[in-house]
């Protein structure tokens, strides 16, 4: 059984503060990957786990042992780096047999360990090769298997993606995630890309400037997302100022733009609100409340998305039949009745 | 006829000719006069050599000081160049800098220093002497103990730079991944750090064995009995076996070129990670407490190691007799200072020393840059070529072309190109020269061939001819290298001792032979003050050409 959990973890580079009182737990065979733009810690987090930096406060705990002031060589977390880091000197199986030399293995157990490592990750047979002799994508899958052969208790992924063209990234996406399935092992995964978090993880943990936004399944930060940030940071989203004009729990009525919105509203009291739209919260009507004009279209296939400037200038993006519309059209847009979100203005 | 064909049809061939007159042409001679005499072909002269013991015990210590150097040398540059790296400890980077320092002090300024250190009458001997209340001083410094001490103490520079210059492009996720796969330090550094820094390590012995052969002023003062092929040969010519010279000459080249092949083989395993290429953060040590020990460690090593040029420090600023029976110096003044600059006597061996280094550093330099656009194609047999005349004189002693071009300028025959040089104010700038062409030509080659060919052609559809494109793009370009190793050549002219000892005349009297002068006449002071301004020189120009290497 392997859980990680952090418990109020922090972490300081002189006196700035690139964690901030993060709590997390991962459930055995959890897939949780870490999401945020560049700079909110995301990175800096998975290298705690690691051990690789030492925390400022807080606790980290793997399998319920408290490993906050264990070096990195006796946490047994298996790393995947962004660029890799095989050892150029060492051929494939040497680097993959590299982290079983504790193990006392001998020699044919060793390699049989390696063998089914390789195996594990479709390259059975290369482990004379040279890894400089590798392609990207089957480097990605050396690291893999190094950081697998030792029978880590969690495996760390940064940006283990990031490396690879658009071509490769979805199909080798697609075998990291059964191979993680397969093995059953707990992942925290590393990622700036929400397309990425959304199709491996469980759970998203959502990160801005060091402090954790949101932690949920992909769904839930998208459907009731936490803050605006994190409405703004998952999925598609514009924004207008409006007022509310009568609310109960948790749904408000909301006026913005000239018209009447049903919103999903997170703050407490009433009066200025900041409303938060999904493509989806409007509809082009040849009658709608709302009057503006198209400035962008940008084509996606079966569906385009317009943007729309509206009433006091802000713009909105509006998604709709590929032909509905055409830039500089003068046009009418009502809400749908649902994606929309509202945060007190302040907030 | 374009400007390239021009370079590439008349002036690279013209340019190589050039080279194989002043670099090739001297060596080939040395070897045809060790197999000749009295213009007959005879082995007598080689024979001499193979059967006397002498010549043999100067070629195995020369061997055997070379490989002390290198394990010596090098045990101490690469853990300095480790610790000071990876380990994290108060004053990191002002003692990384101090320990660099002795990369450019010339090596006769570092010789006298030891001796005022370690020397019979050296500082620590009078300390002892004053102490203990002795008449005779309590040792001598001298033979193949206090050469190995000197070589290891001076030379581990060249393994330290290197091994610093490594782990700055080293990505440390290796170092992390070895560390997630349960490695410990000594593992990581075992089978990760030392593997990959395999090429550094062996250009750092590389350098120090080539400097441990050629090296002439350590043996030359404090080997006494020791003998080296360097100094050897300086001796036998002085005893007036011109041939058996030149086969000691050939010996040397020969043992330089060995070792040239061996380190070349060894350092080839060039592979290198595909990482970022971000210097790895000096990792924090687990407790204050160690970081400070690692701290005193490394500063008490970097104090041991420039101790002696304190000591020199020390001696240039103590009144003459004022410190010939007590511990400390009793009388301090700056005459010997002023000495430098207001008696001729004193300055005159200077500015000799200025305008030689200076010319020859200048002259070296549009020759190198010449070479370095006419061999910019590397795929072109005649580049290889061009390149291999500038960079010979780097593996050959400079002893030995000290020795090649007084026999190759001592007689007239305009046609095979030999003139009389010998003995006048021409023939040591010269040597200079040669020796400069190597310290500016390989970095300056290497620079103009890093540079993207597409700015030639951006400055070319922009409408500048070649020569403004070369004055406007190539050479700002390439500026920061030049003025760097256009220093580093100046500073080595200044200092220079082993090709001066051979080829000075009385109008060419270096301010190295005026130091070993002072120190005969007992003007210790003044010979320390010399040794101190030129460290001073050296050390500015040092900083120059870090600063140029830096920006490039």
């Amino acid at each position: 059984m392997s859980t990680v959990r952090l418990d109020g973890v922090a972490k300081r580079f002189g006196t700035t503060t690139v964690v901030s009182d993060v709590s997390l737990d991962i459930a055995q065979g959890e897939l949780v990957a870490l999401l945020g733009p560049s700079g909110s810690g995301k990175t800096t987090l998975l290298r705690l786990i690691a051990g690789f930096e030492s925390v400022d406060g807080g606790r980290i705990f793997l399998d319920g042992d408290d490993v906050t002031t264990r070096p990195a060589l006796e946490r047994r977390c298996g790393m995947v780096f962004q660029h890799y880091a095989l050892f150029p000197h060492l051929s494939v199986g040497e680097n993959v047999a590299y982290g079983l030399a504790n193990e006392r293995l001998s020699r044919s157990d060793r390699d049989g360990r390696v063998a089914e490592a390789l195996l594990m990750v479709d390259l059975a047979g290369l482990e004379m090769r040279p890894v400089t002799a590798l392609s990207g994508g089957q480097q990605q899958r050396v690291a893999l298997a190094r950081a697998l052969a030792p029978r880590p208790r969690v495996l760390l992924l940064d940006e283990p993606l990031s490396n690879l063209d658009p071509s490769l990234r979805e199909r080798t996406r697609r075998e990291l995630r059964d191979l993680v399935r397969r093995t059953g092992i707990t992942t925290v995964l590393v990622t700036h890309e929400q397309e990425e978090a959304f199709d491996l993880a469980d759970r998203i943990a959502l990160l801005h400037l060091g402090r954790l936004e949101q932690l949920g399944t992909p769904e839930s930060l998208y459907n009731q997302p936490a803050t605006p940030f994190v409405a703004g940071f998952v999925g598609r989203a514009s924004r207008l100022s409006g007022t509310i004009v009568s609310r109960d729990e948790r749904n408000a009525l909301v006026l913005a733009a000239g018209a009447q919105w049903h919103a999903r509203v997170r703050t407490s009291g009433t009066g200025p609100v900041q409303l938060v739209l999904r493509p989806d919260a409007l509809r082009f009507a040849a009658n709608g409340p709302i009057a503006g004009t198209v400035i962008h279209r940008r084509f996606a296939g079966a569906t385009a998305f317009f943007t729309v400037t509206v009433g006091d200038g802000s713009e909105v993006e509006v998604a709709g039949a590929p032909d509905v519309a055409r830039v500089g059209d003068a046009v009418h847009l009502e809400p749908t009745g649902t994606g929309a979100h509202a945060w007190a203005s302040t907030a | 006829m374009g400007v390239h064909r021009v370079i590439r049809r008349v002036v690279a061939p013209l340019l190589l000719l050039l080279l194989i007159w002043l670099v090739a042409e001297p060596m080939v001679l040395v070897a045809l006069d060790a197999v000749r005499s009295g213009g007959v072909w005879t082995l007598t002269s080689v024979r001499a050599f193979i059967v006397e013991p002498n010549e043999w015990r100067a070629a195995l210590n020369s061997i055997g000081l070379a490989v002390a150097s290198v394990i010596l040398g090098g045990a101490l540059g690469v853990s300095l160049g480790l610790v000071t790296r990876l380990a994290d400890f108060p004053g990191r980077r002002i003692v990384s800098a101090l320990l660099a320092l002795p990369a450019v002090l010339p090596p006769l300024v570092g010789v006298v220093a030891f001796l005022f250190l370690y020397g019979e009458s050296g500082v620590i001997a009078r300390m002892v002497m004053a102490i203990t209340g002795a008449e005779t001083p309590p040792w001598r410094f001298d033979g193949a103990g206090a050469v190995v001490l000197i070589h290891a103490t001076t030379m581990y520079v060249y393994s330290y730079l290197l091994v610093r210059g490594a782990l700055a492009t080293f990505d440390p996720s290796l170092i992390e991944a070895a560390t997630a796969l349960g490695a410990g330090r000594w593992r990581v550094l075992r089978t990760v750090v030392l593997p990959l820094l395999r090429p550094a390590i062996a250009n750092g012995a590389l350098l120090t064995a080539l400097s441990s052969l050629a090296s002439f002023s350590a043996p030359y003062v404090f080997g006494g009995g020791f003998r080296v092929l360097p100094t050897q040969i300086v001796s036998t010519r002085l005893n007036g076996d011109i041939s058996i010279a030149m086969v000691e000459t050939l010996a040397l080249v020969a043992l330089s070129l060995v070792t040239l092949v061996m380190a070349s083989r060894i350092g080839r395993v060039g592979t290198r990670g595909a990482g970022k290429g971000i210097a790895p953060a000096p990792r924090r040590t687990g407790s204050r407490g160690s970081r400070l020990a690692i701290g005193l460690a490394v500063w008490g090593i970097a104090g041991w190691l420039l101790l002696p040029h304190m000591a020199l420090l020390v001696v240039s600023i103590v009144r003459k007799g004022a410190w010939n029976s007590t511990a400390l110096p009793t009388a301090w003044t700056a005459g010997n200072y002023v000495t430098l600059i207001t008696d001729p006597v004193r300055w005159r061996p200077f500015a000799t020393s200025l305008w030689m280094a200076a010319l020859a550093a200048g002259v070296a330099a549009m020759l190198a840059l010449a070479v370095a656009v006419a061999a910019r194609d590397p795929r072109r047999a005649l580049s290889r070529w061009l390149e291999g005349g500038l960079g010979l004189p780097w593996a050959v002693p400079g002893t030995v072309y000290a020795i090649a071009l007084a026999t190759m300028f001592s007689i007239s025959q305009p046609g095979t190109g030999r003139f009389v040089l010998i003995g006048t104010l021409w023939l040591l700038p010269l040597a200079y020269l040669i020796r400069s062409l190597p310290v500016i030509g390989r970095p300056v080659v290497a620079a103009i061939r890093m540079l993207d060919p597409a700015l030639d052609e951006a400055a070319a559809s922009l409408g500048a001819g070649r020569w403004r494109s070369f004055a406007t793009v190539t050479l700002p370009l390439l500026g920061p290298v030049l003025a760097g190793a256009v220093a580093l050549a100046f500073v080595t002219g200044l200092g220079d001792f082993m090709t001066s000892i051979i080829l000075y005349t009385y109008d060419t009297r270096p301010v190295s032979l005026e130091i070993l002068g002072a120190i005969r006449q007992g003007d210790l002071g003044v010979a320390a003050a010399y040794g101190v301004v030129l460290t001073v020189i050296s050390s500015g120009a040092f900083l120059l050409a870090e600063r140029g290497r830096s920006r490039a």
